[in-house]
């Protein structure tokens, strides 16, 4: 077993996500603790250039044109490949579209338990975030290695740009029957409303109850000139277009206000708004981990408090 | 095409958690429990696609509390076969869980597995991937959409701010469904209990799942967070007013 701490470096359409970022921040507390090195292990082709403001010790790239694009299978023998060849002590994996491609099966391929959702990492435990951001759940890890799965926004992103990585070309194993092939990217389509580019945001969620109850905050964002945004289940019903949709999988907003209206919370909605300069929650649980986030908060129930605040403004 | 779901049970959390004496787990007495959204979008595509191109769809849990209510539903909903696999507590690490269903879908001969693609406990990894390393199959996560063509199929996988992958891959191939194409359909109480009286469930032994998730809980605890909410109080109509004055001062 090596010292070294791994961070699984991700890019979508040539540019790198903050994720990565973040990890190789923590990474370093973590190689300081261990005295091992921070290694970035970066997959693609033609991709090292992507590795030049990463605060690594030494990046290891995978450079091939069956990793072009992100595929499950062939990044998923890769990085196995890698990480039973370098064996390092931790191996941090971003919990995020590409990363739970990643993670689980590495767990086992290479033995190592996982911890998803991290929103913490040290040598030896690991803090999730579980049941919607609403607990916090330490595990102690049996052994020394293991993967972590990091929640976007847990660390800053700037403490993991630097620069002096040593670069270490590194070879794909047999990647040539491959069961899954990339085909295209699907642009999204363009939506009558781009609710990244609105000052004002009135985002609904589950508490909203049924689909015939949307026109109740639709009028409030009318009257404020802004716009209808959701979180994911509201999506997933299909009441709202994908277009609207807040947080991880959807779209990341910064708005003057944003006024969030049933919705609890979970990490994956707050990655998307917590940097709205003013953050107005409404949800009758007083203990949502959206109030957390939230500027100002009201747990009156929003079928009264929204019409009456419409009659105000 | 021979499509397996795996469902779950989890907390419903538009009730209150709260953690138990040992100070590691939820106080799952007085929990209500529902099956996992993702589950639910994950037999609604597996329907779909029987729908469009034939085959058939079987739903398979572990067992655990009111999880043949769910089973029944998943009937009455339209799987032709339920699967029950006892002999395990139900509150086990993903990677058991994984195991041990691995090794009864793996005598199903699948050619598609739908999970979930995640649920709110998944500390030791999303159940399907775990699945698929077990099944020594494929997987893809996170898939809004699913489209059969002969042996092979067609796979969106979406990324943030809506971009979408698409994939071409063979089976078998275990996939965690984000949202199926339509929304869950819904089934009313009475189809579920004439689906209790004419669906026979089969059940399978569980057997030993051999593996572990090799960490353990050393304490839960509600997240602290800022707090950082100013809580707004009084009647609606003060409520209205004070935020009527906010939102005017910030923009």
């Amino acid at each position: 077993m090596s010292n070294n701490i791994f961070v699984i470096a991700e890019h979508i359409q040539g540019k790198v996500e903050d994720i990565t970022y973040e990890m190789l921040g923590k990474a370093k507390g973590l190689a300081e603790s261990s005295g091992g090195e921070v290694v970035a292990i970066l997959l693609g082709s033609g991709v090292k250039d992507l590795a030049g403001d990463f605060a690594a010790n030494k990046v290891l790239y995978v450079d091939d044109a069956q990793l072009a694009e992100f595929n499950p299978e062939a990044y998923c023998k890769t990085i196995e490949s890698l990480v039973s060849q370098h064996t390092p002590r931790v191996v941090l994996v971003g919990n995020t579209s590409q990363g739970m491609d990643i993670a689980a099966g590495l767990s086992i391929a290479c033995d190592m338990p996982l911890v998803a959702y991290a929103s913490e990492v040290t040598l030896n435990s690991v803090t999730s975030q579980l049941y919607g951001g609403k607990m916090s759940v330490e595990s102690n890890i049996d052994g020394d290695r293991f993967i972590a799965s990091i929640l976007a926004g847990s660390f800053s992103a700037d403490a993991g740009k630097g620069s002096g990585a040593t670069l270490e070309d590194a070879a794909a194993p047999d990647l040539s029957d491959l069961k899954i092939k990339f085909t295209k990217l699907i642009e999204p389509e363009g939506g009558d409303v781009d609710i990244t580019q609105h000052e004002v945001l009135v985002s609904v969620g589950r508490g909203i109850q049924n689909e015939d109850n949307i026109p109740i905050v639709q009028a409030l964002a009318d009257k404020l000139g802004g716009a209808l945004s959701s979180s994911r289940p509201i999506v997933d019903s299909k009441w709202l277009p994908k277009t609207r949709q807040v947080g991880k999988s959807g779209l990341k907003v910064k708005p003057k206000v944003y006024i969030a209206v049933g919705i609890s919370g979970a990490p994956e909605h707050i990655e998307g708004m917590k940097d709205a300069d003013c953050i107005i929650a409404i949800n009758t649980d007083a203990k949502a981990p959206i109030f957390d986030y939230a500027h100002f908060g009201v747990t009156e129930d929003l079928f009264d408090v929204v019409p009456a605040l419409v009659e105000k403004l | 095409m021979n499509i397996i779901v795996p469902i779950k049970q989890v907390p419903d959390l538009v009730e209150e958690l709260e953690i138990d004496s040992s100070g590691k787990d939820l106080d799952r007495e007085w929990l209500k429990f529902k099956v996992n959204e993702f589950d639910d979008h994950a037999l609604e595509e597996a329907l779909l696609l029987k729908e469009e191109s034939g085959g058939t769809v079987t739903a398979i849990a572990l067992d655990s509390n009111d999880i043949d209510k769910a089973l029944y539903a998943a009937a009455a909903k339209g799987a032709d076969k339920v699967v029950k696999v006892t002999g395990l507590d139900g509150n086990v690490s993903n990677h058991e869980a994984a195991k041990v269903l691995a090794n009864a879908i793996g005598e199903m001969s699948p050619d598609l597995v739908l999970t979930g693609v995640q649920s709110v406990e998944d500390r030791d990894g999303q159940l399907g991937v775990l699945l698929a390393h077990y099944l020594k199959a494929p997987h893809i996560s996170v898939v809004t959409g699913v489209s059969i063509n002969g042996d092979s199929v067609t796979v969106n996988k979406e990324y943030g701010g809506g971009l979408v992958a698409e994939f071409e891959a063979s089976t078998p191939i275990v996939l965690g469904i984000q949202a199926a194409r339509e929304t869950p359909r819904y089934v009313p109480v009475a189809k579920v209990r004439r689906a209790m009286r004419s669906t026979d469930m089969v059940e399978v032994a569980a057997g030993e799942a051999g593996v572990s998730a090799g960490t353990s809980i050393s304490r839960m605890f509600k997240p602290e967070g800022g707090g950082s909410a100013e809580m707004l109080t009084g009647s609606t109509d003060d409520i209205a007013n004070k935020l009527a004055e906010i939102i005017k001062s910030k923009i």
